[in-house]
């Protein structure tokens, strides 16, 4: 795996030894082998991404570096020392530092608890004050701004992922693990991130960048390393690896970028949402006057980083949350603060967020779970009892119809794999083709296959006529598959521009707060 | 309403808030740590029994105490092996333990009924402080040790949350396990260490009444204080501060109870400390999201290191 050594950016330095290397590491968990033999290294002054799909087995390697996970064979080396870390404690003293993809962090504390919480070395009595000097100085030799008497609920993500950055230096991390650090950010914060990364490469540490992006882990990274299915692939230098190289280490075949992407005219309106307030869990106010309309045959994206009055915006209009203020029309009728099973009836249907916690009942089956929406109805319900035959015939032709993967349509919806879970809620949204497609992040954490299926889906309706709204935190999916694009940044759209002249720079732009109103 | 009327209102009202007081510190810091403990009752009534049997047949309210201390302390630990060890629900765990206090209390209690404690923690005067008109007799006078102790008590706990790095970790735990988890922070141990201090503050405040505030033991003699004390958790605000207004508030209501005999009927009177909690209650499930917010964020919820 070292032969692609001496490649890549002028800063580094290759013939020094790993920092720390996990060697032949397996680790098994009940069904899956999460890890199989990989073996895996860092250097000082190095980037080494590692990428592949969701569930490739990356974040189970880096936890085992981190000590959160004990591996079931194989073994790790610091500095080229044998050790074993049986705890985030014992990671903290060999020098490795985490930033989590949730961020593990204490919302209603201030920065500064947050870096003093475990810290060795704090001052037993006001130990945020000491921590906050230090806080500063790292800040400004890295280019992290951030201010250590904010309270961390107050900070955007990009802010928090500073916070948790610093918190690793403040701990004296020589390697730094950074899991889908890009996930929350908008391009300009990345960009930002990318600045960081290369000041401590120049100051000696060593990155593991994980991720599923390709673009960004061939601008960022030195080393590249590949995971498929819980296995190295291979590793390879930046500087001689593109992206359909990378598509087909990480997928196993040939990966199709485009969409075909029918040209459409878009009719009525299907939605037509007039300044509405919506408050989130907390009660503070989420979603303030917002207004758009969304057409019959076109798809509708938002853009946004999350936590932006995304979720509070689609559930208020899957009839999940109160409308506080403002009016929702939907095919020119007034459904504001209607029951779900109200709009449902009239060809809503809402693929939610938590696919697991709201799209199914984890427990039911297969085909329980397909017909939910209309299990009270003819020709599933008769006479109030339910008529296994129907339930049966739908279920299999739909099972067929989106290739979903299941033994058999009595398994308990739970035990399929997040992609086939996905493909059932469409399958039964979807059937009986509604006015309105509500999808909320509908391909994230899939497969490359299982998402360019369901973007085809999702196509289809608009196609079919239906009006589709997408909310995806995956600019590059937005892009790709609306027709216009709104961007949402603290509970307001700060811009609707059409796709095909969109361009990134401009939606980061939005999504970081800058107003503009177009199209 | 004569001037002597309100001070001994006032002065009484202290004596009667400090087990709730007491309890009220302890279980702040067992929710602090994300535990809910509804046995403050049970474990109360524990100390209370364990307090008079130990200062009866010692002859000092000193040992008492201690044992009042030592028994909650081990009711405590059991309700964290349930809930921080087998995370088994907190709930459930919390009532069974008032259960089973309260029976176990009354059963061995049975013999020691009605018969006066032979040596009572006494009353103290504080010097000087005491010859100040009004102030003096209202706070200074016939008052226990462990009135002022509970207050001084009060102000460390609050110090140690806020402004130490002990207090960090048990906020932090309690806010957000994992995070904690993640830092090296000993999740299990945090959590046992708070709820053992809860268990050992509730058995104080039982081991007052039985030793100091009547002096003798009666069967369900902490009568329902268990309760206040999770509700007086809530109206402080997890803050060791508040908790001394809201003892000494929720005092005055049960001496009213007492004083007002006269006038209402004496069951309408009993209910209003309980009426009162219940209020609380719903004030704060209503009243906003302001103060649910206060409220730990894993409170209630035990902590499984993040598995697949």
């Amino acid at each position: 795996m070292r032969a692609d050594a001496g490649t890549g950016r002028p800063d580094r330095r290759p013939d020094s030894p790993p920092l720390v290397r996990l060697e032949e590491v397996t680790k098994s968990f009940p069904g899956v082998v999460a890890n199989d033999r990989v073996t895996f290294d860092v250097r000082p002054g190095e980037v080494h991404a590692l990428l592949g799909e969701n569930g490739a087995g990356k974040t189970t390697l880096v936890n085992v570096l981190y000590g959160l996970y004990r591996p079931d064979s194989g073994f790790v080396l610091v500095r080229g020392r044998r050790v074993t870390i049986r705890s985030p404690r014992e990671a903290i003293a060999l020098g490795i530092g985490m930033v989590h993809q949730h961020f593990k962090l204490v919302l209603p504390h201030t920065v500064a608890e947050n870096a003093a919480l475990g810290l060795k070395g704090t001052p037993f009595w006001a130990p945020a004050r000491g921590v906050g000097r230090r806080l500063r100085e790292l800040s400004e030799r890295y280019g992290l701004p951030v201010d250590p008497d904010r309270r961390v609920w107050e900070l955007s993500a990009g802010e928090q992922q500073r916070v948790e950055i610093l918190k690793a230096l403040l701990r004296g991390a020589e390697v730094l693990i950074l899991d889908e650090p890009t996930s929350v950010l908008t391009p300009q914060e990345t960009g930002e991130l990318f600045k960081v990364l290369s000041r401590m490469r120049e100051e000696g540490h060593g990155v593991i960048f994980i991720s599923h992006k390709l673009t960004e882990v061939l601008e960022v990274a030195d080393r590249i390393t590949v995971m498929r299915r819980g296995r190295v692939v291979g590793t390879v230098a930046a500087a001689g690896a593109d992206k359909p190289m990378l598509a087909r280490m990480m997928v196993g075949r040939e990966v199709v970028f485009r969409l075909t992407k029918r040209a459409c005219t878009p009719g009525d309106a299907a939605l037509n949402v007039e300044g509405i307030h919506v408050r989130n869990d907390r009660g503070l106010p989420a979603v303030r006057g917002v207004s758009f309309s969304v057409c019959r045959g076109e798809i509708f994206g938002i853009a946004g980083v999350a936590g932006n009055g995304q979720r509070e915006l689609v559930e208020a209009l899957a009839g999940l949350r109160r409308i506080e203020r403002g009016r929702v029309c939907i095919l020119g009728d007034d459904v504001t603060n209607r029951s779900p099973r109200l709009l449902s009836d009239i060809g809503v249907a809402h693929v939610p967020e938590e696919r697991i916690r709201m799209g199914i009942v984890p427990g039911l089956s297969v085909e329980e779970n397909l017909i939910l929406k209309r299990h009270h109805r003819p020709p599933f319900c008769r006479a109030g009892l339910l008529h296994p035959a129907s339930v049966r015939r739908f279920a299999q032709t739909a099972i067929e119809e989106h290739g979903i993967v299941t033994s058999n349509p009595k398994t308990p919806a739970k035990l399929l794999s997040g992609g086939n879970i996905q493909k059932l809620i469409l399958a039964r949204e979807l059937s009986g083709q509604p006015a309105l497609v509500l999808a909320a992040h509908p391909t994230y954490g899939l497969d490359v296959g299982a998402t360019e299926q369901i973007r085809e889906l999702l196509l289809r309706q608009r196609e079919a006529g239906a009006g589709v709204l997408l909310v995806s935190e995956d600019l590059e999916e937005v892009m790709e598959l609306a027709d216009r694009i709104a961007v949402m940044f603290r509970g307001e759209i700060t811009g609707v521009v059409s796709a095909g002249e969109a361009k990134r720079e401009e939606i980061g732009m939005m999504m970081a707060g800058e107003e503009r109103v177009r199209g | 309403m004569d001037l002597g009327w309100l001070v001994s209102t006032v002065s009484r009202a202290l004596a009667f808030g400090v087990p709730l007081l007491w309890g009220t510190l302890g279980e702040i810091y067992a929710e602090r740590s994300g535990v809910v403990n509804l046995g403050v009752e049970g474990m109360m009534i524990l100390g209370a029994y364990a307090g008079f049997a130990v200062a009866q047949t010692l002859g000092h309210p000193g040992w008492g105490l201690l044992a009042a201390a030592a028994v909650g302390v081990v009711a405590a630990v059991w309700h964290a092996f349930l809930t921080v060890t087998l995370r088994a629900n907190q709930y459930v765990s919390g009532l069974a333990l008032t259960l089973f206090g309260l029976g176990l209390a009354g059963l061995l209690g049975r013999g020691w009924e009605g018969r006066p404690l032979r040596v009572p923690l006494g009353t103290i005067t504080v010097p000087s402080l005491a010859e100040i008109p009004v102030l003096g007799p209202m706070l200074f006078v016939d008052q226990t040790i462990l009135t002022y102790l509970g207050i001084l008590l009060a102000v460390v706990l609050w110090v140690v949350l806020f402004r130490t790095r002990w207090g960090i970790a048990i906020r932090s735990v309690g806010e957000s396990p994992a995070t904690a988890d993640s830092l090296g922070i000993n999740v299990t141990v945090v959590r046992y260490l708070c709820v053992a201090l809860g268990g050992l503050l509730a058995g104080v405040g039982g081991g007052y009444l039985s030793v100091a505030y009547r002096p003798s033991w009666t069967e369900g003699m902490t009568a329902g204080m268990g309760w206040i004390v999770i509700a007086l958790t809530i109206f402080a605000s997890w803050d060791p501060l508040q908790a001394i207004w809201g003892a000494f508030f929720f005092g005055a209501l049960y001496h009213l109870s007492f004083r007002l005999q006269a006038y209402v009927s004496p069951e309408l009177l009993k209910l209003m400390p309980y009426a009162f909690a219940i209020l609380v209650l719903a004030v704060s499930g209503f009243g906003g999201a302001r103060w649910r917010r206060r409220a730990p964020g894993s409170l209630g919820v035990p902590y499984v290191r993040g598995e697949r």
